[in-house]
């Protein structure tokens, strides 16, 4: 057991020297980050309310291209309800009403042109609980391929995304077998494995690691930390350390408002707000 | 260890007695429901075992000679009406149900349908007699056809199929199509593939209750006038028809003794038409559940 910690403290080093360097160095604009202009998300005064309830409240943030986008608070602030918005899968709770503008590469999200199953293609989602589909491994991460008119070859295409996720080595004799023979922590990377099938634009990720043990989540934040050459990511999570492990950016909310959202190494070291210094020190929340 | 605080008074022998006594209960009224069951099967296979066989299936009634009476007509009569019957009251009850689970906006129209549906199961069958003879017979002038008496007990059953697999539809967790939305499915694409599959097994189950009902009805076939004594087979939708409860109901009525057991032969030729169609039920649950955890 005295090797968990080690491993993990190993492999930091030995696969990841970006995130010794300070995010300032790494950002384009690291003075001003929520107004980069090559912005894929921005979101101006939006506010989602459940039937009366303002869920979110006035929240402007640009969430830049190829980067880890961390959003950190306490639980029931609306995180989960700000990210589900970005690729509209909270269309599916009728009492849902959204104000504001919220766009993707320049495109109003809610606008009357938009197209909710095209958008969601572009932009994946990674659920709180892994929730597989009750098929085989190797279906579970071909449909979403099928579905959408996939061309290539699925097979190399499964293997590709099974890799990227970093469960390729334990689930390749077994992938006719059934997905809920697999652990949490391995259904949840076959998840992942499956939004990154689709190879989209942007991967949102709720709580990925909540359900999962300290190995596991090092893998994942290792696949995170790789996904950012490909894939813009915005993560929702309870883990301080992993905010700041993983992230290039984060924001703070707070009761459904936006409190602040800068360079995570300024977040954490020196946060502009009382509210943000009080939550990162677990002074509440 | 010393239990320290007296709060407590967990009293685990009278929670164990009180658990026993609802097992045993239980248990007796299921000992009591089979016994039942059993009674029932047994006063009606003594009446009409001797009359079982092959020449009972292909004679037809006589009232003459009932020593070679048979159930050909009303079989084939029952066949042709449960097979109609499914052909109908199966895709359009899943379809709707469908329709009503998975496309149709949760507001009040909605609920307001779907009570609707469900006031519609507990109307009683001779109502859908009347309102077939009604609409089948009289307005679309089907006559006294089979297939106005499948459309009939198509109506019987539709409430019940669309409750079923309703109910079946709603039992798929809802993470499972969050998942396929999420990967840019459509609506159909989803149902199609993730909630239909879960779901099949309940819907067979409702279903194949539901033709089971169907069966078994005489009350509205006889209201839309199904013939009962007829010496020939029906060879298309539009033939009359009779049917093995309306044959049975007829021989009951009957004062020889004779005819009573040619009723209890004919009851057990109804529970062997049941027997396949359960058979089938379970075998697509078998089916469904090895590939749901397998493919
Ligand atoms: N479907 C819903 N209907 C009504 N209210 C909801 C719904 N989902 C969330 N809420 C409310 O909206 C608020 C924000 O919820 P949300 O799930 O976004 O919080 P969260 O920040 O993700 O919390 P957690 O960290 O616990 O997941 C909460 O007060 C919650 O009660
Ligand atoms: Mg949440």
């Amino acid at each position: 057991m005295v090797i968990v910690p080690e491993t993990i403290s190993g492999r930091q080093e030995a696969q990841s020297p970006s995130r010794m360097t300070p995010p300032a160095l790494r950002l384009r604009k690291p003075s001003q980050p929520a107004v980069t202009s090559d912005s894929v998300i921005r979101a101006e005064g939006v506010t989602i309310r459940y039937a009366d309830f303002a869920a979110v409240r006035d929240v402007t943030i640009e969430i830049p291209d190829r980067q880890v986008t961390a959003i950190i608070g306490p639980s029931g602030c609306g995180k989960s309800t700000f990210l589900r918005a970005i690729n509209r899968m909270n269309d599916f709770i009728p009492s849902m009403s959204i104000s504001g503008l919220l766009t993707y590469r320049g495109q109003d999200i809610y606008g009357p042109k938009s197209d909710a199953v095209d958008l969601r293609r572009r932009i994946g989602m990674v659920f709180q609980k892994p929730n597989p589909f009750p098929k085989t491994i190797f279906k579970n991460v071909a449909w979403g391929a099928s579905i959408n008119g996939y061309r290539g070859d699925i097979h190399e295409l499964v293997e590709r995304a099974l890799r990227r996720a970093a469960i390729w080595d334990e689930v390749k004799d077994k992938l006719n077998q059934s997905a809920f023979a697999l652990s949490g922590g391995q259904q949840q990377r076959l998840c992942i494995a499956r939004a990154i099938a689709l190879e989209p634009d942007v991967l949102l990720m709720d709580e990925p690691c909540s359900a999962l043990d300290p190995i596991a989540t090092a893998r994942i934040e290792d696949l995170i930390d790789q996904l950012k050459t490909h894939y813009t990511v915005v993560l929702v999570t309870h883990n301080m350390q992993q905010a700041a492990r993983v992230s290039d950016l984060t924001a703070f909310m707070y009761m459904g408002e936006l409190i602040e959202f800068d360079a995570t190494d300024k977040i954490f070291t020196t946060p502009s707000e009382q509210r943000t210094q009080d939550y990162i020190t677990g002074r509440f929340g | 260890m010393t239990l320290v605080n007296t709060n407590f008074e967990p009293r685990l022998a009278h929670r164990r007695r009180i658990g026993w006594f609802f097992a045993f209960a239980c248990a007796s009224m299921v000992v009591l429901a089979v016994f039942v069951l059993g009674v029932l099967l047994i006063s009606v296979a003594d009446q009409g075992w001797r009359w079982l066989s092959l020449d009972f299936l292909d004679n037809f009634p006589s009232r003459l000679n009932p020593e070679k009476a048979g159930v050909k007509s009303a079989l084939f009569g029952t066949l042709w009406l449960i097979g109609l019957t499914a052909a109908v009251s199966v895709p359009i009850g899943m379809a709707a149900a469908i329709y009503l689970h998975e496309y149709a906006a949760k507001g009040k129209l909605t609920r307001f349908i779907e009570l609707n549906i469900a006031n519609l199961a507990g109307v009683p069958s001779i109502v859908y007699g009347i309102l077939g003879l009604a609409v089948f017979i009289r307005l679309c002038g089907l006559g006294r056809s089979v297939l106005a008496g499948a459309l009939t007990l198509s109506l019987l059953i539709l409430p019940v199929i669309i409750i079923a697999s309703r109910e079946a539809l709603a039992a798929v967790p809802d993470s499972i199509r969050l998942a396929a939305f999420g990967l840019g499915a459509t609506r159909w694409q989803t149902v199609r593939s993730h909630v239909l599959p879960a779901a099949i097994p309940g819907m067979m189950t409702g279903v194949i209750l539901a033709l089971s009902r169907a069966l078994g009805e005489a009350a509205p076939l006889i209201m839309i006038g199904a013939l009962t004594f007829i010496t020939f087979v029906p060879e298309g939708p539009l033939d009359t028809f009779t049917a093995m409860p309306i044959q049975i109901y007829n021989w009951i009525d009957e004062p020889d003794l004779i005819f009573q057991e040619l009723a209890g032969a004919g009851i057990l030729v109804l529970l062997g038409m049941l027997l396949p169609m359960n058979a089938v039920a379970v075998g697509i649950r078998a089916w469904h559940q090895r590939r749901k955890a397998w493919s």
